[in-house]
């Protein structure tokens, strides 16, 4: 299936990530769930990329399949310089050890039976130590990620709050010193003072190791507040690729101008709320033809239906694939 | 009895709700007070463990005195005491008194029950319609909450229903018999953003038609900000700072409220803005300190801090703002900023 463009690519420039046309569909019986129909996407060394989305829209799928958890239906996956598709499984192991994920739910995340000093060392466990001392790797890394190595070393899961479980799969992740980190959903089973502490911290890793992270949310603000660029999707298609300072005031493609009016605020109490009519988001088992968001979308005509609209440069690092804007 | 021009339609004195665990007593709800006008709303914000569920349960009788449980102080619903009724004059109440929207609208219905059955079993019991009374009510309710089609929806199980379509049914059911108070327990928390508007624009609209009073919890401080008529933030079971919701958004008094506010991520900030954080966990609610419960991870505490649990009392930095702190970020400078507000808290 033909994806969103490529528009958005740099392809001359150094990438740690680079995916082009990927698929992920799903058999189930009624017919096929295409989660995520041609993603195409590149990742600069030190870049954050914000993936921003409702459930349903590819995005975590789409996250997971660049992991190869499970490899991806269709297209490519390079991590620097190395395709990871096709790849045997053992290669691939290794290879994607540079690459690293975390999960919206940290407490499920990590083996309940296992204390947190064997947790957060598990890769090195697995690919060796090289001439590390293991008792100070593992209090240094517990410390860099906030945590007091003294009162939370030999603690099992159950026994942290779900913040300190987030700082333990952060530090599982980053142990092995990994290029990039794709975060799904990480703060947002977090109460808010936590959520900013994470946030922070990954910031603080993320400057301090030069990651390349895909942060993969649903919420505006805090994709703004942690990405340089960010990509809209709906499902699976890629509606609008944009600079992260421009998200609030630029956005153009009708449905990010849709989240970003849904973000509750203050200034919801000074206008008369309308009651609605329920809006289904379509089926990804029978996505609509054409543009996929035109189902919910104000500026939609018969060439919506017709043809399939391709990523176009709007403004310098803004592209959006719409007929009408 | 009252009749409701007499006051206010709920109102929640010194309210306690302790549970006893085998690792102690748990204060969940530790003297809180609060009123509800009707076709007012009124929000309660705090993060998990403030207590904010609990009250919200308790305030409607869902949690009572029992085993394990002892709830103490008064939640007066048009003049009658909720826990003085017998459990099943109790259960009279819900319904046509009381409606409840619960975060998880996959759990709020029975699998196993058509949506009508839903709608057409509290109509019959509580209203004793007829069948196609019943009916004929439950098609109303669906249209009234927005869902197309209510006559084919009537016959479908929650499974076949979207996530904001099924909170659209848990809505309905709860309007069913027109409660003249309504508490919403995270009722969007675990829906997507854009349904989420839709979800709390549905609730504000009706709200305002019907006049019925509202109670609208939720950790999502931005959800409160722009639908509530007031605010009560919780912390640790005990109520740090109520007003009206604008000011108290715009010029928190209590540490913790300001500390909060300033952890969300806004919009209108440049991409890596570093968040303001609270330092700390929230306490033990075993072992809850004894003065104020904020003051362990506060950076204005003092020692009548640590000493003194500082009461909810009015202050002048607007009308009906009421803070528990000894120090509060008073915008008014006639107030001397260090002393402490009232000579003994009534903690115990």
């Amino acid at each position: 299936m033909a994806g969103s463009g490529t528009a958005h690519l740099r392809p001359g420039q150094p990438r740690a990530l680079a995916v082009d046309d990927l698929v992920v569909e799903f058999p189930v019986r009624r017919g096929t769930v295409h989660a995520v129909s041609g993603l195409n996407l590149d990742l600069l060394p030190g870049e954050t990329l914000g993936i921003l989305g409702e459930s349903g829209c590819g995005k975590s799928s789409a996250g997971r399949a660049i992991m190869q958890l499970p490899p991806p239906t269709g297209g490519s996956v390079r991590l620097g310089e190395v395709e990871l598709t096709g790849m045997k499984a053992q290669p691939m192991r290794k290879a994607r050890s540079r690459m690293q994920l975390v999960l919206q739910d940290p407490v499920s995340a990590l083996n309940p039976r296992r204390k947190v000093k064997d947790l957060v060392v598990e890769g090195l466990e697995i690919w060796g130590w090289g001439d590390r001392d293991r008792a100070t790797f593992v209090d240094s890394l517990l410390s860099s990620v906030g945590l007091d190595p003294e009162a939370v070393r030999d603690r099992r899961p159950h026994e942290l709050s779900g913040g300190q479980c987030q700082r333990v799969c952060i530090a599982r992740s980053i142990a092995l010193e990994p290029d990039v980190l794709i975060c799904d959903e990480p703060v947002s089973s977090l109460d808010v003072s936590v959520q900013a502490q994470i946030l922070n911290l990954l910031e603080k890793a993320r400057e301090r190791l030069g990651l390349s992270m895909v942060f993969i949310a649903h919420d505006v603000a805090v994709v703004k507040n942690i990405s340089d660029r960010v990509m809209v999707m709906y499902l699976g298609k890629t509606c609008e690729v944009l600079p992260s300072a421009d998200l609030e005031n630029a956005a153009l493609h009708p449905y990010t101008r849709l989240l970003l009016a849904s973000v509750p605020s203050e200034a919801d109490a000074d206008r008369e709320a309308e009651p609605t009519t329920a809006v289904e988001m379509p089926s990804p088992l029978d996505p609509p033809s054409g543009c996929r968001f035109r189902t919910r979308c104000v500026l939609a005509t018969d060439r919506c239906a017709a043809e399939e609209p391709l990523l176009r440069e709007m403004n310098p690092g803004q592209f959006v694939a719409c007929h009408h804007v | 009895m009252m009749t409701p021009s007499d006051g206010p339609l709920l109102v929640v004195d010194d309210l306690h709700t302790v549970f006893h665990t085998p690792r102690g007593e748990v204060r969940a709800v530790d003297g809180v007070s609060f009123q509800v006008a009707a076709g007012e709303t009124l929000g309660l914000v705090g993060e998990s463990g403030s207590g904010k569920s609990v009250l919200g349960r308790t305030v409607m009788g869902l949690i009572a005195t029992g085993p394990a449980t002892t709830v103490s102080g008064q939640v007066l619903l048009d003049g009658r005491d909720v826990h003085a009724l017998k459990p099943g004059q109790r259960r009279q109440l819900w319904g046509p008194e009381i409606g409840m929207v619960f975060q998880d609208p996959m759990t709020s219905l029975n699998p196993v029950k058509r949506v009508g059955t839903h709608l057409t079993e509290t109509l019959r019991r509580h209203l004793h319609c007829s069948r196609k009374e019943a009916t004929e009510r439950a098609v109303d309710l669906l249209n009234q909450v927005g869902i197309p089609e209510p006559v084919r929806r009537l016959t479908q199980y929650p499974h076949e229903l979207s996530g904001g379509m099924r909170q659209r049914v848990v809505i309905a059911t709860a309007l069913a018999c027109d409660p003249r108070l309504l508490i919403a327990d995270e009722p969007t928390t675990a829906l997507d953003v854009t349904v989420q508007k839709q979800i709390l624009d549905l609730l504000a609209s009706l709200v305002s038609e019907r006049t019925m009073a509202m109670i609208l919890i939720s950790h999502d401080l931005g959800a409160v900000a722009g639908r509530t008529d007031r605010v009560q933030v919780m912390y640790a079971g005990r109520t740090v700072e109520a007003g009206p919701t604008r000011t108290v958004f715009d010029s928190p008094d209590h540490p913790y409220t300001d500390a909060l506010l300033a952890s969300i991520p806004q919009l209108s900030d440049q991409p890596h803005t570093v968040l303001r954080t609270i330092e700390g966990n929230p306490p033990d609610m075993t072992r809850p300190p004894r003065g104020c419960r904020f003051g362990p991870r506060c950076g204005r505490a003092d020692d009548t801090c640590t000493d003194l649990m500082p009461a909810l009392v009015a202050v002048p930095d607007g009308p009906a703002r009421q803070v528990a702190c000894h120090h509060p970020l008073l915008s008014i400078e006639s107030l001397e900023p260090n002393a402490p507000l009232t000579e003994a808290g009534h903690g115990r």
